[in-house]
């Protein structure tokens, strides 16, 4: 090639590179941060998976309003609540209809079958399409769903009947979780099994949702088309892609240099980035998590109340706060975030080193080690969190050992018992503070592993039932109250920080609204030229 | 020579038998659970968790797992994601190419830019250009990946696309994200070219340059030094003399002469590098996002999908081992002393 011929290859090269870089008019691409496990969203957890395959895909049987906690209607246009909280009719909408697909080509809008399918096979293990999920559905089984629902029946084609074992207030935040309230095709499950391919749910996938799966190119991009006949009108945007983007640093140059127009899971350091930026904007919002620290209340020392709250009153919150998370988090003195109803904001923070140390004293502590667990990974540094811990209890005479795990590990072994205090995050996942208190601090949640403080008191048990039992709004935020307080004066966990969510916009990007749980929702977005 | 082939195939069955070993113990000895993975902070009824143990066949004795994974392995059975349910030979094949291409385009370069280097610094020993390349080379060995790609990533992409737009090059993938190419040999560029789509090659091809040099940066340094002191060795032969005796051309006497005896040495490392590539991209293709088996293997060790990892394991190990013999091979073929020795 002559020195001519390859330097007008070259400029040839970096213009057309120069152009790929343009978006097209109504792509929105989102920079992700891991790839989904799979498409068929019953089956999975992951706030990932969420993003990039449950929400653009399905819709689920009631939906939270965006950016609130409020429960509105769905696939579920009106219900009904019999006067004792156990039946609940749901009255569905009609026009729906399902994705069309080169793997399917629906004959039927959506109707109670498809309610059917979606609950039962997650639900009746003797269901043909349980199967579609080798590993079962752990959500499902997570949030102990079986144990809830006694049954379901079909009143007619528009027309379901759920009958709980016990009252239930969350029940309907239940149903507007992706992995619980999704509703698939019972006629497209069918197709399926009779060719012996219900995994094939998984991979090319059928729903109601706003956008029609196109293609998977595994760990690199997912697209997704818009749904026109979409029964809550037709997104804004033609196309939506999401680049695979593992490393948050790549992520961060990928969105500087214009290749994503969104980016999710920008790590707090990295928001001045953006704020010197005059064509992105770093959307910062307070997703429903507490991090936390759970004492294992049947260890030794942990044991004492006295013991606990010198632990609490030792560390300095606002340095882990300015060296984890950049300056952008809050104190917690609740297990309740701020931005979940029912939250008591009157609870005071605790710091005074002195009286820890008295606490110490008189709590006996002979200086035994004890051991934090705390996880490896994560989206914020947990073992420089922990170190700093490690010394502000060291200042008061505690000898603490951090011992960093990998995340399944941590569980199981807190589960068990086998730690004296570990670092935790909980997001919830229907929005009711409910979801926060029994799962973690119930007395039954001491025996299945979920309550990591193993602490249990009867009286705070009585509280979360009745408010459990209760539809009125006001009673349960008076008995939530209480249960915080409670939760408070035992030290039953010591709430560190609620983070802050980042989410980075081309200004481009318009429309969007953060998700209390966590989740970044493009549905309602739209991308100017 | 088939006294020497049987003898190394001889020793790939206890290799293989011991990469097996390795990888299920490796992946077995790292405390995690994978049903608590896929559970997240969730509460798992115990009988649930044992129903799930069961059905990947974790519930039984380590060595039975043991025996059934290098059984089914022997029959090309490499099991199924616990994540996805995808056979692993299917994600494996999905993926390999793109791993492949980055590699044999960042060795290309290696080779190119190394062979060249190593020769002028040879010729010119002891300049400032010889001192310049060496120094060079220890650099780029030296140099973190996750650093390098890191500072190509800003100067190259995004500062560039502030002083020279036209020269910026992007950032990473594998192609421009409005080009969707429908995968037909997994190797982009190929795909790219077959769709006929205007601009797709280009793309596909600018989107290498970068992941290439930084994969190739380490081989680079290594084929350069290689050949610097191989070509010092092979010109101060006698025959090297007899043709600059005979008034050869210096070009003719350094390309034809010396080095292609030089390459000897050059060949093995180069082939010992190709394992090196295949199985040690994980941190360029995180960097780049480039989907090809590192960053799987990776996603998998944190999920704890111990199918995927083993078999991911032992696919790489096999492919290196075979790479070595082939390398082993050509070099009995080149230098005959090898082959007669016992």
């Amino acid at each position: 090639m002559s020195a001519l011929a390859l330097r007008r290859w070259l400029v040839a090269s970096t213009i057309s590179c120069t152009l790929c870089v343009a978006q097209a008019a109504g792509m929105l691409t989102v920079c992700t941060e891991s790839s989904p496990e799979g498409f068929d969203i019953a089956q999975y957890e992951l706030s990932v998976t969420t993003d990039a395959a449950g929400i653009p895909l399905y819709d689920q049987l009631l939906r939270f309003e965006p950016g609130t906690t409020r429960v509105v209607p769905g696939l579920v246009e009106r219900w009904d609540i019999s006067a004792d909280g156990l039946v609940y009719t749901l009255h569905l909408r009609k026009g729906v209809k399902f994705h069309t697909t080169p793997w399917f080509k629906p004959t039927r809008d959506f109707n109670a079958d498809d309610v059917m399918f979606s609950i039962n096979r997650m639900n009746d293990k003797s269901h043909p399409a349980y199967s579609a999920a080798k590993n079962g559905y752990v959500y499902w089984e997570g949030m102990s769903m079986r144990a809830l629902i006694k049954s379901l029946d079909k009143l007619d084609d528009m027309t379901v009947r759920f009958t709980l074992t016990r009252p239930e207030a969350p029940f309907l935040a239940d149903l507007a979780i992706q992995t619980i309230g999704s509703v698939f095709s019972a006629e497209y499950g069918t197709q399926l099994r009779k060719v012996g391919q219900l995994d094939k749910m998984n991979t090319e996938p059928v729903g109601t949702g706003p956008f029609v799966f196109k293609s998977y190119q595994k760990d690199a991009v997912i697209r997704y088309a818009a749904n026109t006949a979409y029964w809550d009108g037709a997104p804004k945007v033609d196309t939506m892609i999401f680049a695979i983007t593992l490393d948050p640093n790549v992520r961060l140059q990928r969105l500087k240099a214009g290749e994503c127009l969104a980016g999710i899971g920008i790590k707090s350091e990295s928001a001045h980035v953006f704020d010197q930026d005059a064509n992105m904007t770093m959307v910062r919002s307070t997703p429903l998590q507490t991090n936390y620290l759970a004492p294992n209340a049947k260890r030794k020392y942990m044991s004492d109340k006295r013991f606990r709250q010198a632990l609490w009153l030792a560390l300095d919150k606002k340095t882990v706060i300015a060296s984890v998370y950049g300056g952008i988090a809050s104190p917690a003195t609740s297990f309740l975030p701020p931005s979940m109803w029912g939250y008591d904001g009157s609870l005071p923070e605790r710091h005074d080193v002195e009286q820890a140390k008295a606490l110490v004293k008189a709590s006996g502590y002979d200086g035994s080690e004890l051991v934090l667990f705390a996880r490896v990974g994560g989206a914020s540094d947990a073992k420089r969190a922990a170190e700093l811990m490690q010394a502000d209890w060291a200042s008061i005479g505690v000898k603490v050992r951090v011992q960093m795990m990998e995340i399944g590990e941590l569980y199981k072994r807190a589960g068990k018992g086998e730690h004296d205090i570990v670092l935790l995050a909980w997001v919830s996942d229907n929005g009711d503070p409910d979801n926060f208190l029994t799962p973690n601090l119930s007395c039954a949640a001491v025996e299945g592993g979920g309550n990591k403080s193993q602490w249990c008191n009867k009286a705070f048990d009585e509280i979360i039932d009745a408010a459990r039992k209760t539809a009125d709004l006001k009673k349960r935020s008076e008995l939530y109250a209480k249960a915080q307080r409670l939760v408070y004066d035992e030290v039953a966990v010591i709430p560190l920080i609620s983070p802050t969510q980042m989410t980075a916009l081309n200004k481009r990007v318009k429309g969007f609204v953060t998700s209390p749980f966590g989740n970044s929702d493009f549905r309602n977005v739209s991308v100017s030229p | 020579m088939v006294g020497f082939i049987l003898r190394r195939l001889a020793l790939v069955i206890p290799t293989f038998i011991g990469i097996t070993l390795l990888a299920f113990s490796l992946i077995h000895l790292i405390p995690g659970d994978p049903v608590q993975v896929m559970a997240g902070e969730r509460r798992l009824d115990p009988a649930f968790h044992a129903e799930v143990l069961h059905r990947l066949g974790l519930d039984r004795p380590l060595w039975e797992q043991y025996g059934s994974y290098l059984w089914k392995s022997m029959h090309l059975d490499l099991g199924e994601s616990f994540v996805t349910h995808e056979a692993v030979w299917s994600e494996f094949l999905k993926l390999f190419p793109a791993t492949v291409e980055l590699s044999i385009c960042a060795l290309f370069m290696a080779t190119v830019v190394g062979l060249l280097a190593g020769v002028l610094a040879a010729i010119k020993r002891g300049s400032v250009l010889d001192h310049g390349v060496m120094g060079l080379s220890l650099t780029g060995f030296s140099m973190p990946i996750f650093w390098w790609g890191l500072l190509l990533i800003m100067f190259c992409s995004v500062n560039m696309r502030e002083w020279a737009p036209a020269w910026a090059l992007p950032v990473s993938g594998r192609m421009a994200l409005e080009f969707d190419i429908a995968p037909r040999t997994g190797f982009m560029l190929i795909d790219a070219w077959l769709s006929g789509e205007e601009g797709a090659f280009r793309s596909a091809l600018s989107h290498l340059v970068l992941p290439a040099i930084v994969l190739g940066t380490v081989p680079l340094a290594v084929i350069a030094r290689m050949t610097r002191s191989s070509m010092l060795e092979v010109l101060r032969e006698d025959y090297v003399r007899t043709a600059k005796a005979k008034g050869l051309s210096p070009a003719r006497v350094v390309f034809v002469h010396a080095l292609r005896n030089a390459l000897v040495p050059v060949i093995t490392v180069i082939g010992l590098l190709v394992g090196t590539l295949l199985g040690g991209a994980v941190l360029t293709e995180t960097i780049f996002s480039w989907p090809g088996i590192g960053k799987w293997l990776i996603d998998a060790i944190s999920r704890r999908d111990y199918p995927v990892v083993q078999g991911g394991i032992l696919i790489t190990a096999t492919l290196v081992i075979v790479v070595n013999l082939l390398v082993d091979l050509m070099y009995a073929v080149v230098n005959p002393r090898i082959r007669h020795a016992k």
